[in-house]
């Protein structure tokens, strides 16, 4: 076995690890801590593919940015030590049949298609930014422009669902003004 | 190569820390100055001893963890947040290559073509220590301190990764060593100067400096996310702080006042870091200025300040910078 095949059999280790630990932990920010510890491994396998751009891009997105608001709304709503019921009954079951089914796909996959030394061998493409960005402004423009759309989309609906001045309708006084007019009564 | 590795990476943790006593130095004696006071200079020459004093007076004293604390995140906290400080400068070239009895050696630990993503990526991961230290202490200011530093920081990060984007367009790289290198006429601050500003601020609220120290604010959250630290985590959360102030202070003079470039650097390459420490002290010392200057600003403010004003600028910023680089044909 080769350095890459060890260095990277401990990363896969380390990431699975962390995703099972996120899904048993019983305090949320654990679980979410977790999860970044898994984001970041990953990051650092795509390091080790030879792709620089989208490890730093992994990191910087989904362990800086989204886990981040996933803390800070854990903790803004102190939900770290919430008893933890089951919306759907039967879900786990089902998820873990699915699960299961999606690791023995992988496993096949895994088997059938390529050897252990394809998954931790480096990209012969170019993976620097220029190239990267030319790629997708070129080859694949138009995903990226619909997914730029669709998050505008996202981000007007957050504004709107965040919105505290309540909406005024004609003929009816608000609820400040009927309290003043009774006081002056 | 490794052994030269292995010996600029301990050079460059080494001048941070040392660095970081020394800040503290600096602001304390410039502080005491601008306000006709004399400052710190009992310990040595100069109170040159003083970072010293300092710290062996922190070793010693008494570690407390909170009865109800989550201890492994209280413990964990004051390290997470000094490691993305102590790693975030690994790019920042302090030189060209240097020449000594034949063999070259460059003076920068690495030249990746992804420098500038890099820096993005420790500044978004420096979030957690602050946001874990106020969340373990089960202490109400140490939560509202966290919280309101998470939320600035955040808030900030959009503006301060806009910013970026001018002297990259202008360079057309994203590595720090080519945007150095394209400053060597006009530094960018001249090309760029919104750009600049806008850096300036975000990059003072980033490291929660005043004005923008609203997580410390002493008054009304009795020092925020650090208020039940104290010792040596207490010391590291410190540490923390003055090594990002260096770090900012070493991005932005790379970014905008050309780095290493100055005068003679092409003959003599040694003054390479000479010109970068100057441009640090100059940026640190106004960083200090502004914290003898300015009021603090009000939560709201800050918020609206940085969503309403200084966000819609960098992207107008980035957009002026890209049509006028197109029509220009740079």
């Amino acid at each position: 076995m080769s350095p890459a095949v060890i260095i990277f059999i401990v990363l896969a280790l380390v990431a699975v690890a962390c995703a099972v630990a996120m899904l048993v932990s019983k305090n949320a920010v654990y679980s979410a801590l977790f999860l970044v510890l898994n984001f970041a491994t990953i990051g650092v396998i795509y390091l080790m593919l030879g792709a620089p751009f989208i490890a730093v891009a992994q990191i910087t997105v989904y362990a800086g940015a989204i886990m981040v608001l996933f803390l800070f709304v854990i903790m803004l709503l102190g939900g770290e030590n919430l008893r933890l019921g089951e919306p759907l009954r039967g879900q786990r079951l089902i998820g873990l049949i699915f699960g299961a089914v999606l690791l023995a796909e992988i496993v096949l996959l895994l088997i059938f298609r390529s050897g252990m030394d394809q998954m931790v061998g480096t990209l012969t493409i170019d993976t620097s930014p220029a190239a990267l960005g030319l790629e997708m402004f070129n080859k694949y423009s138009l995903p990226f422009e619909v997914t730029s759309l669709v998050l505008l989309v996202a981000v007007i609906g957050a504004v709107i669902l965040t919105r505290v001045d309540p909406i005024r309708r004609p003929g009816k006084p608000d609820q400040d003004r009927k309290d003043q007019s009774g006081r002056q009564a | 190569m490794l052994v030269e590795w292995i010996i600029k990476s301990v050079v460059i943790v080494l001048f941070m820390t040392a660095g970081f006593a020394y800040v503290t130095l600096y602001e304390r004696r410039l502080l005491a100055r601008m306000q006709t006071r004399i400052g710190p200079n009992r310990a040595g020459p100069f109170g040159l001893l003083q970072p010293v004093a300092d710290g062996i007076k922190l070793i010693f004293k008494e570690e407390l963890v909170p009865h109800n604390a989550d201890k492994l995140i209280f413990t964990l906290a004051p390290v997470i947040t000094v490691i993305p400080a102590l790693i975030i400068t690994a790019v920042i070239p302090w030189g060209d290559t240097l020449t000594i009895g034949g063999t070259k050696i460059t003076l920068y630990l690495t030249d990746v073509n992804i420098g500038i993503l890099y820096l993005m990526a420790v500044t978004s991961i420096s979030v957690y220590g602050i946001t874990l230290a106020g969340w373990s202490s089960n202490n109400k200011y140490a939560l509202l301190g966290g919280l309101r530093a998470t939320a600035q920081m955040i808030s900030y990060e959009l503006a301060l990764g806009l910013s970026f984007v001018g002297p990259i367009l202008i360079a057309g790289s994203m590595s720090l060593l080519d945007i150095v290198k394209a400053q060597s006429s006009i530094p960018f601050i001249l090309l760029q100067p919104a750009g600049f500003i806008i850096f300036f601020l975000a990059s003072l609220a980033e490291v929660n400096r005043a004005p923008f120290d609203m997580p410390e604010a002493e008054q009304e959250l009795t020092a925020g996310y650090h208020v039940e630290y104290s010792g040596m985590k207490f010391a590291l959360f410190f540490m923390a702080e003055y090594i990002k102030l260096i770090a900012v202070a070493m991005i932005g003079s790379t970014l905008f006042l050309g780095g290493y470039q100055g005068p003679f650097v092409d003959q003599f390459p040694i003054l390479g870091p000479v010109y970068l420490f100057a441009k640090v002290i100059i940026w640190l010392g106004v960083f200090i200025w502004l914290r003898a200057t300015l009021p603090r600003i009000r939560y709201d403010r800050l918020m609206a300040f940085g969503w309403k004003i200084m966000f819609p600028i960098a992207l107008l910023n980035v957009l002026v910078t890209a049509v006028v680089l197109v029509l220009v044909g740079g």
